[in-house]
């Protein structure tokens, strides 16, 4: 069966046509297309909505909502959203990013998915036409999704409590050895009260560095003060194996990114 | 640019009117602007798209190949197995004496390494083609295999390539290329040092960023029009001549515009299938290999492996050296029992070494079979050569460019292989060198020459 | 095989086509509209061979279904050099040796044009930047980032 587009001007239509048997949601297309273009013949459908929403980027109250085909370039090049333009830059080359949007994001298998590790690390909820899933919870049950993404949603971080690392071997653009986010609240005198890590290529997809996260609490940012945490960091993680890395290697390595993006 | 004159100035001509000036290249415009015709911008009505089924194991006995339910898919308009060949065994340097034919064109009853070419799918769309080799089923009897050029030298190692039968090429001169110069064994006696080391490399791809690929147009007269990427237009037109047993007269091929080849462009692959397939459909076809396919699929460089043993005398002279190559030509010989033997060549370097022995292999394993790729034969073997040199000059305690100096062939000096050493400039480019890098040798290297009159 | 009607303008004309459903911008603009200058180096977004402009915007023609272009303003390098005047970009690439096999060209040109049409006079760093999408295989990319350079000085000079 070739491959064929139907365009929906709702999001309500779109979702019932992805109900047909090969279909697929078609974002940017950057790794759909790609998969079809490379000889996956599973996909004949392609389904996507027009719906204006998708495309909008609101931030009210602290608050930011992304529609779901808002591209990593419209989120790189927004004023209100500066804190995350670093995480968007970090996908792909210009044209990419011209392309890539937030909700293929959310679905990009390791070692892509670094724009959602952003997002896991700010505890984003990922928005449907049947409500808001926390992040987590969507990206360890997103196999089997088959509604169209609609938004996410997070609290906008404070510029100094976000940070966001990837680490590739050729630059400025490169496939991610791995990636890193952190949110991490610190008191007055710099003893950390929350945190939370997010990881890139430590798992077939995005995922909390938990034992690390709670080897912070009350800690200082300094060596000694991030030294039990760099030693969990690589617990529950099963790095992939691919052309740019071993799992060997992104496990040797891990800790030592995580300090220098504490340290930073 | 700048063109030095100081070099050979008594011996060079300097009325030139080309070397050294800038020219534009007479085909940059058509780059610039898109116009330039690559094989691949050639587009004919009716193209048929040619997709091949490829072998998932690196060493199987193909027991029964089923193409039904693959003939059946829409679109599909005729589907080539090794049968349909008429030729279907071959090498590409037959054509000038380097036998055995040892490569199938299509899998004839076995396969020898992941990615062999097994059944061809010809249809109206790439999709269909896609679709249909999917459904192609082919039961393997999977093989031990081997991958390593040393365990595949060794007695009970499984054996590759069947038009061999042995691991490794047979030249005239038997198991390996040898020089024999000097005496190696006496030189070594003598040496106040004596160094061993082995080195090696792995496969290289070359990754052009335009893919292998081919269109042939039939012309309506027997005739067939292949534009090709080939970087070896008469080498690929007269082996297509015998894979297809057609007159080359029958065989049109336009080409010379290669979008990057790096020499992994000189391998017989595409044209012969696509006309074949362009013969029996009577239609256009193209044949482009996928990214992934010239990326895993397409000869890369060789892995090499280069052992070298020295003798140095203290104060520098190297007084023997006896180099063992191997050369991993993976499953089948293509260009490397070539490039083998142009390492033979190649070694000791480009020194004078009065006592020298080589040997170099050329092994058989179930890899991607490997060819050309710039200077292949020679650059793995130079990294081994210079790392040695600097290790050898570490070694006696001496500057390692002032080493070189005192090994640097020169004019009328023989060469190993017995080839006395003409128009040399080694000393002039590390006098050259010595001068850009800030590396000063002692005047007297500044003051050696190549040049040797009467040489 | 359902066709689907498709009006884009590309290089300045209108063009008006039906296609397969399905079918990448790339194949229509090769196999249907006759413009060879994208080129497909590997159909996985990786290479940029194929690179457009697309409404003011560079895209991968090899990843964007050509529906999705309908209405939409698309510019080639086959359309830059009007009435045979080279555009200076395609002057720099000639003058600086930033073409070797020529295969990655059109595209290093599409992705340096866009970042010439918002940067006028970029750093080295954008240059390196607005190409990293780009895959040159020949030229060591060099000559290209001096090729950028010199044709955003020759803008500049000539806007003076
Ligand atoms: C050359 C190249 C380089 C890349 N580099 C990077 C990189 O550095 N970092 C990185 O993170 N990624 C990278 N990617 C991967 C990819 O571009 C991004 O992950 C991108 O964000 C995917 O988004 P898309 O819109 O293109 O997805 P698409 O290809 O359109 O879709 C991907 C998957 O997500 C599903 N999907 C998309 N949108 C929705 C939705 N709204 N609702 C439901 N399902 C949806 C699709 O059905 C499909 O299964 C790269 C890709 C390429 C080709
Ligand atoms: S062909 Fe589109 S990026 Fe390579
Ligand atoms: S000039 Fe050959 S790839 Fe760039």
């Amino acid at each position: 069966m070739a491959l064929a587009l139907q365009t929906f001007a709702t999001v309500k239509d779109a979702n019932a046509a992805l109900k047909a048997q090969g279909t697929r949601y078609l974002g940017g297309g950057t790794l759909v297309v790609r998969a079809a273009n490379e000889g996956d013949v599973s996909v004949s459908g392609l389904i996507r909505s027009t719906e204006p929403s998708l495309s909008t980027i609101a931030v009210a109250g602290g608050k930011a909502r992304v529609g779901a085909s808002v591209t990593m370039a419209a989120i790189a090049g927004h004023p209100e959203l500066g804190t995350l333009a670093k995480a968007a830059r970090a996908v792909g080359g210009p044209a990419i990013r011209n392309m890539a949007t937030v909700g293929g994001n959310l679905f990009a298998p390791a070692p892509y998915g670094d724009f959602a590790v952003a997002l896991l690390a700010l505890d984003a909820t990922v928005g449907t036409d049947g409500g808001e899933t926390p992040i987590e919870t969507f990206l360890a049950n997103r196999d089997g999704s088959r509604a169209v993404v609609t938004s996410v949603s997070f609290t906008l971080p404070k510029a100094d409590s976000f940070r966001f690392l990837k680490v590739s071997r050729v630059k400025p653009k490169g496939v991610s050895v791995l990636s890193i986010a952190g949110a991490l609240e610190l008191s007055s005198d710099g003893t950390v009260t929350s945190a939370r890590i997010a990881l890139g290529c430590m798992a077939d997809r995005p995922m909390r560095a938990r034992a690390a996260e709670k080897a912070l609490i009350g800690r200082k940012l300094t060596a000694d003060g991030i030294a039990p945490a760099l030693a969990a960091a690589g617990d529950g993680t099963s790095p992939i194996t691919d052309p740019i890395a071993s799992a060997w290697y992104r496990a040797e390595v891990l800790p030592v990114h995580l300090g220098r993006l504490l340290l930073a | 640019m700048e063109l030095r004159k100081n070099y050979f100035a008594d011996v060079r001509k300097d009325d030139l009117n080309e070397i050294g000036q800038p020219r534009p290249r007479s085909d940059s415009p058509g780059h610039v602007t898109g116009k330039t015709a690559f094989f691949a911008d050639r587009n004919f009505p009716g193209i048929l798209h040619l997709k091949m089924v490829r072998s998932p194991h690196h060493h199987a006995r193909i027991r029964s190949i089923d193409t039904s339910e693959a003939e059946k898919h829409p679109g599909v308009v005729k589907i080539l197995t090794a049968k349909d060949v008429p030729h279907n065994v071959y090498t590409i340097l037959i054509l000038i004496q380097v036998g055995p034919e040892d490569e199938t064109v299509l899998a004839d009853g076995k396969v020898r390494w992941k990615g062999e070419a097994v059944v061809a799918v010809l249809a109206e769309t790439e999709r269909a083609a896609q679709e249909a080799a999917a459904k192609v089923k082919v039961d393997y009897e999977v093989l031990p295999a081997v991958f390593d050029m040393e365990e595949a030298l060794k007695p009970g190692a499984p054996l590759v390539n069947e038009y061999h039968g042995q691991n490794y090429y047979l030249y005239d001169s038997g198991e390996c290329r040898k020089v024999r110069f000097g005496d190696v064994e006496a030189g070594f006696a003598g040496a106040d040092h004596i160094l061993e080391e082995s080195y090696q490399s792995s496969p290289i791809e070359h990754a052009p960023t335009e893919t292998t690929g081919c269109v042939v147009a039939p012309e309506g007269n027997d005739r067939f029009t292949c534009y090709t990427n080939t970087q070896a237009m008469f080498f690929t037109l007269d082996n297509t001549s015998i894979i297809l047993q057609m007159p080359g007269s029958k065989l049109h091929f336009v080409g010379g515009t290669v979008g990057g080849g790096f020499g992994g462009k000189v391998d017989v692959i595409v044209e012969p299938i696509a006309i074949l397939g362009a013969k029996l459909t009577g239609r256009p076809v193209c044949f482009i290999y996928s990214r992934e396919e010239e990326m895993q699929i397409s000869s890369p460089r060789a892995a090499e492996k280069v052992v070298i043993k020295d003798g140095v005398m203290k104060d520098g002279r190297i007084v023997a050296r006896k180099v063992t190559g191997y050369t991993d030509a993976g499953a089948y010989s293509r260009h490397s029992p070539y490039g083998a033997q142009k390492g033979a060549g190649h070694y000791p370097g480009p020194y004078t070494i009065p006592n020298v022995w080589i040997d170099t292999y050329c092994v058989y394993t179930n890899r991607t079979p490997s060819s050309a790729m710039r200077g292949f034969g020679v650059t793995i073997g130079d990294f081994a050569l210079e790392v040695q040199m600097d290790k050898l000059a570490r070694l006696i305690g001496m500057d390692p460019l002032e080493f070189r100096f005192i090994n640097a062939y020169r004019d009328g000096d023989m060469k190993a292989h017995r080839q006395p050493t003409e128009g040399a400039a080694l000393i002039e480019c590390m006098q050259e060198a010595s001068r850009a890098a800030n590396w000063p040798v002692a005047e007297k290297y500044m003051a050696m020459s190549s040049y040797v009159k009467g040489a | 095989m359902a066709k689907v009607p498709v009006q884009f303008t590309l290089n300045g004309s209108e063009k008006a086509e039906f296609i397969d459903s399905g079918t990448t911008l790339l194949q229509a603009l090769r196999d249907k509209i006759g413009d060879t200058s994208p080129k497909g180096g590997c159909h996985q977004g990786t290479c940029g061979a194929c690179s457009v402009i697309i409404d003011g915007e560079l895209r991968l023609s090899c990843l964007t279904l050509a529906e999705t272009c309908d209405g939409a303003v698309i510019s080639t390098t086959s359309g830059l050099s009007e009435s045979g005047v080279l555009h200076p970009l395609q002057r720099a690439f000639l003058d600086t040796f930033a073409t070797q096999c020529g295969f990655c060209t059109p595209g290093m040109i599409m992705a340096a044009k866009v970042l010439l049409d918002h940067t006028p006079n970029p750093s080295r760093d954008e240059v390196v930047e607005a190409l990293s999408g780009n895959i040159c295989r020949c030229t060591g990319y060099e000559p290209i980032i001096q090729a950028v350079l010199t044709a955003a000085r020759a803008n500049s000079q000539n806007a003076a």
